[in-house]
């Protein structure tokens, strides 16, 4: 299989020297996954599942690229790039909403297919946009694991990435707004903790030391839950302040372990990946077209179906506690 | 009175105080002993580097690579001890401290050797040391599960009552103070930055002074790395992500003139202590989060305020006698 592919790759190449342009469509789908940085471990679990579609559709290259930290500079220069390769498609997850407007706008202009996933772009700089989950189901999951160890009620208090990252406060003002299903649970404080484990760390202690009855915090953000976690096991309050909110299995096996944590939640990078590789292709090869009110298929994710911004949601926050984290804590 | 004002560390000793009365005034449970050695101790990574900042800027240069020095060498000691649990805790500390010398030795010697100026040298050397990184781990993260109990608990292991990561800051602190005033070298430090031309007719080699300031300088960041990774019990390539101008703005704030071969170690440790104490009292008094990057901001503008101050009347005294005479 291995060979036919290779002999038939050689073929379709020197076919497309004696042709030109005009065998490129013979060619590869190649589909780039932009994230936001590289060596974040849930991008390379996203770049697992790209991997994964990229298989079962056969004839697509996924090309896994990003900027080396988390700026849009960053990620124009990669798409530039990508622009100069001449890609099928771009599949990003954008670090700033605006920012990358004209240089996928100028993506879009050259026939390539653009799509955003995970962290949005505003609308006219893509076809479509992949929500991991929606809004306001992420919102009500992180009240609700920490209003489900809570039976009695109690305080609970959330600690945030930056106080400008779009993703964090959506899903706060998502929460807020099902407070009142949760009756007995109060929100305290809200703190920012830049997404930085030492301002998170102090964040998390100063939350216990201005709340005594604190009895939960909810970390919506992958490095807030880890320090918190943390914080609270060097407080000697585990039992005490539960820590959830959305983090990596990997990276919160030790907070489940030592009782930090009871549960978190987060969707499956993997199938965030596969889905938006899908969807890109979908649209690269003309199969489907992103209008509102479209239904794409996306492989074992079933159909994506879009709103009037041309924006649709995966599917449900995947919960994570002690009886299955093993089994993640190696996949991602 | 004036003799006191231009004791710089009178000043901040006031500004410290008057910080923590105005905490507690909002905030009581602040200035309890059990909190401020928790502040002590989460300032202590700060303490460690700014000290080894000090003696760089004291000889006209400055590293900005401490920070990625920190995470490099603070991800191989928890990718090594992730791989080889059974290293002892003495075999990690020793490479933490070997790492991170011959890191600050590259920053020293291309400035030594080939002259070229320190901050494009160690603008270069962040960015190599933080791709590093990458490189090593693939940009994995090491976790906490994946670190052995002796790893994580070293820095927090309670020796009369202080965690030993706070030991250690006292320990640096106290030789840092000997080494300074009663070593050739610690004199070298003032002399090569205060009139690099009168040091070289003392007969001091001005470039392997800066070579040795780079050196320590670069293994207490080593050290730092090892103790931060530990402490968060978490290694990646952004921690402490533009901790280098935290520690720059300590060392400011303490008085060392950027302008080398003035400031006492005294002077950044309370610098030091007044940016912890900032950075721990913001969470509990309550301020908008959107105000405490400006609170933080203009706490250092007003040190530097304070210094080019003080360095503007001596310019203006002798000023007057030139024309005096003239």
């Amino acid at each position: 299989m291995g060979i036919t592919r290779r002999l038939f790759g050689g073929t379709a190449l020197a076919a497309m020297m004696l042709a030109g342009g005009a065998a490129q469509a013979q060619d590869n789908v190649r589909i780039a996954l932009v994230v936001k940085a590289l060596g974040i471990g849930f991008f390379e679990a996203a770049a697992k599942g790209a991997e994964e579609a990229a298989a079962e559709l056969g004839n697509v290259e996924v090309i896994y690229t990003g900027p080396t930290d988390t700026t849009a500079e960053g990620q124009i220069e990669v798409i530039n790039a990508l622009i100069a390769q001449n890609v099928d498609a771009i599949a990003v997850s954008a670090n700033d909403t605006d920012a990358l407007v004209p240089a996928l706008k100028k993506a879009m202009q050259r026939g390539i297919t653009v799509i955003s996933w995970d962290s949005g772009v505003a609308p006219e700089g893509r076809q479509l946009h992949l929500n991991p989950s929606s809004n306001p189901l992420i919102g009500n999951m992180i009240i609700k694991l920490a209003a489900d160890n809570l039976p009695e009620g109690g305080e609970v208090a959330v600690l945030s990435a930056t106080t400008t990252s779009t993703n964090q406060n959506t899903w706060i003002d998502e929460m807020n707004k099902v407070m009142g299903n949760y009756p007995g649970i109060k929100v305290v404080g809200t703190v920012y903790g830049d997404d930085l484990a030492d301002k998170s760390y102090r964040e998390a202690q100063g939350l216990m030391q201005t709340y005594p009855d604190l009895d939960a915090i909810i970390a919506p953000t992958s490095v807030g839950i880890v320090a918190a976690a943390r914080a609270v096991e060097d407080a000697g309050k585990v039992g005490q302040v539960n820590v959830t909110g959305l983090g990596l299995p990997s990276e919160m096996a030790g907070a489940i372990e030592s009782g930090a944590s009871k549960s978190f939640a987060i969707w499956n990078p993997i199938d965030l990946g596969y889905s938006a590789t899908y969807l890109a292709y979908e649209l690269a090869t003309g199969a489907a077209e992103a209008a509102p009110g479209a239904e794409i298929p996306m492989g074992r994710m079933g159909k994506l179906t879009l709103d009037d911004n041309n924006e649709g949601a995966m599917a449900d926050p995947f919960i994570y506690d002690a009886s299955n984290i093993d089994e993640f804590k190696s996949i991602f | 009175m004036k003799t006191f004002l231009k004791s710089r560390e009178a000043i901040l000793s006031a500004a410290i105080l008057a910080l923590l009365v105005l905490i507690a005034s909002r905030f009581p449970a602040f200035v309890e002993p059990g909190n401020l050695a928790r502040v002590f101790t989460d300032t202590s990574p700060l303490i460690l580097l700014a000290l080894g900042q000090t003696v760089v800027i004291l000889t006209r240069c400055i590293d900005l690579s401490v920070a990625a020095n920190l995470a490099l060498t603070g991800m191989v000691c928890a990718m090594l001890n992730a791989a080889y649990p059974g290293v002892p805790m003495a075999a990690i500390l020793v490479l933490a401290l070997a790492m991170g010398a011959v890191m600050g030795m590259i920053n020293g010697l291309m400035v030594w050797k080939l002259n070229i100026p320190p901050i494009v040298v160690t603008l270069g050397t962040m960015t190599i040391y933080r791709g590093l990184i990458f490189v090593l781990s693939g940009g994995a993260w090491v976790n906490a599960h994946e670190m052995s109990h002796a790893f994580t608990g070293f820095p927090r292991a309670e020796l009369l009552g202080l965690p030993v990561l706070a030991w250690i800051a006292i320990l640096v602190t106290g030789l840092f103070f000997l080494g300074i005033a009663r070593t050739p070298l610690g004199r070298a430090f003032y002399a090569v930055g205060g009139n690099p031309h009168a040091a070289v007719y003392t007969g001091i080699d001005v470039g392997r002074t800066q070579f040795m300031a780079f050196t320590l300088s670069g293994m207490l960041a080593g050290l730092t790395g090892y103790l931060w990774v530990a402490r968060y019990s978490v290694a990646y390539v952004d921690i402490a992500g533009g901790f280098e101008l935290e520690v720059v703005a300590a060392c400011v704030i303490g008085g060392i003139s950027i302008a080398g071969g003035a400031g006492t170690i005294l002077g950044t440790l309370l610098g030091a202590l007044f940016l912890g104490i900032v950075k721990n009292a913001l969470p509990v008094v309550d301020i908008s989060p959107f105000w405490q990057l400006a609170i933080s901001g203009t706490a250092i503008i007003v040190a530097v305020a304070f210094n080019t101050r003080s360095g503007r009347s001596k310019g203006r005294i002798i000023l007057k006698r030139a024309e005096g005479h003239a």
